[in-house]
């Protein structure tokens, strides 16, 4: 009788732990999804409506609440490593003057028929919206760790450099499901792009590192 | 109305004086914020839109010559007094889902006789065109205000919108790898200085839920839920769904439904 109860007891138990992990929208998900695509003017521009195309690290990351087993996320990992690619030069650093620049530019990338970016807007990292860096920039957001005095904790070892690089330019491949974007991997930002944010987190002269 | 608009005076005043402090330290700014939004919430213009929304709705109007008097949002026909907090939710006439402006824009379409594209076409204003929709949706909310939000969802129909809305809330893509989640999925989290909600929370998308529709001081206008939720689709670079389109009625549902048991404080004002 008492083994009834205790096995009972673990079934309700596991069910509740099944229930907590049901992905979102749980047997409705595939209805929300044809619903949601449905939500749109025939007229958008196709490269508009390829913005609703999920790849497989998306699809997982929604399953999962963003927070997917460590044995799945491992495989997004992978996945998302081997699409790193450098510039052709191979140099990891570019001008941290750039990239101050491009670490406080929010905008570029609107689309729609309401308020679309104008064409050629400059598009950038963003990187404040989530991030403290330099010490005079009080407007940063909280989103992800401080990055302020970057390479004065971690030193400029070519592996904090390639870290760096890499990071940015797919955050998955360390992190499955993390917040921040993968701008690599989109093209949102170009590898020299990219390499001019390297330098203004690594380089001594750069307000990251020196104020 | 006059005091109101005297406050709504004095409020723009304090909020100029306020502008210098927003350099000085994070914590500083918050607390400055805080009281800018204080000193603007004394005379909000919604109040305005308001009296227009108050007029538009009694008087006769389209090809049927007809006010929405009749117009039933779920309580009733008629019936205003808290209504708007216990939407979205399932109409039998429609057999839908509906949230505050789809219902409204049923009620001009039913009842007054205008062609759906013709009440929707200034769904939100622009500077020198304004809305009737906003100033009807601003009435009818301001008619819950001090009314508890009460979503529950327990029609099947809801709940299956209340399930949908979650996915979407989850759901990742475009260039940014955005979902709602990534910024109001967490506690005490800020995009550069505007504090985020964590919606996922009674507590969050409470205090998210209660204030609309609202006055946004950086856009001179008031934005009705619709409005909003288009607009952060287009934040995460997304297309922008059509207006009253299920995907936003969806989201309204799941939100409406975590905010339940919340006092509503509408028309609101914001940044």
């Amino acid at each position: 009788m008492k083994l009834k109860i205790a096995l009972f007891g673990l079934c309700t138990a596991a069910l509740a732990g099944s229930a907590l992990a049901e992905a979102p929208g749980g047997k409705y998900a595939r209805e929300a999804e044809q619903m949601f695509r449905a939500s749109f003017r025939a007229d958008n521009p196709k490269y508009w409506m390829s913005r609703l195309e999920q790849d497989e690290t998306m699809k997982t990351c929604g399953e999962y609440r963003d927070n997917p087993p460590r044995k799945i996320g491992e495989k997004l990992e992978k996945l998302n490593k081997a699409s790193i690619r450098y510039p052709v030069d191979g140099k990891l650093i570019g001008d941290w003057k750039e990239g101050e620049k491009l670490a406080a530019v929010g905008t570029g990338g609107h689309i729609g028929f309401i308020q679309p970016d104008p064409a050629g807007r400059v598009r950038g990292g963003n990187c404040y919206a989530c991030h403290e860096l330099a010490k005079k920039e009080v407007a940063y957001g909280t989103i992800g760790p401080s990055l302020n005095h970057f390479a004065k904790i971690r030193g400029n070892s070519d592996e904090i450099i390639k870290y760096a690089y890499d990071k940015i330019y797919n955050s998955n491949a360390f992190t499955a499901c993390t917040n921040m974007p993968r701008f690599g991997l989109h093209s949102w930002l170009t590898p020299e792009q990219i390499t001019h944010i390297v330098a203004f987190l690594m380089d001594p002269e750069s307000p990251v590192n020196k104020d | 109305m006059i005091q109101g608009l005297i406050k709504t005076l004095a409020g723009a005043a304090v909020a100029g004086l306020f502008a210098g402090p927003l350099l000085a330290q994070d914590s500083k700014v918050s607390d400055e914020i805080a009281k800018y939004r204080e000193a603007l919430a004394d005379g909000n213009p919604a109040d305005l839109l308001e009296v227009k929304g108050e007029g538009l709705w009694s008087e006769k109007r389209g090809p049927k010559n007809t006010s929405l008097e009749q117009c039933d949002m779920g309580l009733g026909p008629g019936k205003l007094e808290g209504a708007y907090a216990q939407l979205p939710k399932y109409f039998k006439d429609t057999n839908k889902v509906m949230d505050v402006e789809s219902r409204l824009v049923h009620c001009m379409v039913t009842l007054q006789g205008f062609k759906p594209e013709e009440v929707t076409r200034n769904w939100y204003s622009k500077p020198g065109t304004e809305s009737d929709i906003e100033a009807l949706v601003t009435f009818i909310g301001a008619k819950s205000n001090g009314v508890k939000i009460n979503v529950p969802a327990t029609h099947p129909a809801e709940a299956k919108m209340a399930k949908m809305g979650e996915y979407i809330f989850y759901r990742r893509s475009g260039p940014q790898d955005f979902s709602c989640s990534i910024c109001h999925g967490q506690e005490g989290k800020r995009i550069r200085l505007q504090e985020l909600g964590n919606l996922t929370t009674k507590d969050g998308a409470g205090f998210a839920m209660k204030t609309w529709p609202s006055y946004r001081v950086s856009q001179g206008a008031v934005w009705t839920m619709q409005r909003r939720l288009i607009d952060c689709m287009r934040q995460a670079r997304w297309p922008e769904p059509n207006y009253l389109a299920d995907s936003i009625i969806a989201l309204e549902t799941y939100l409406q439904k975590t905010a339940t048991g919340t006092v509503m404080e509408t028309p609101g004002i914001k940044r």
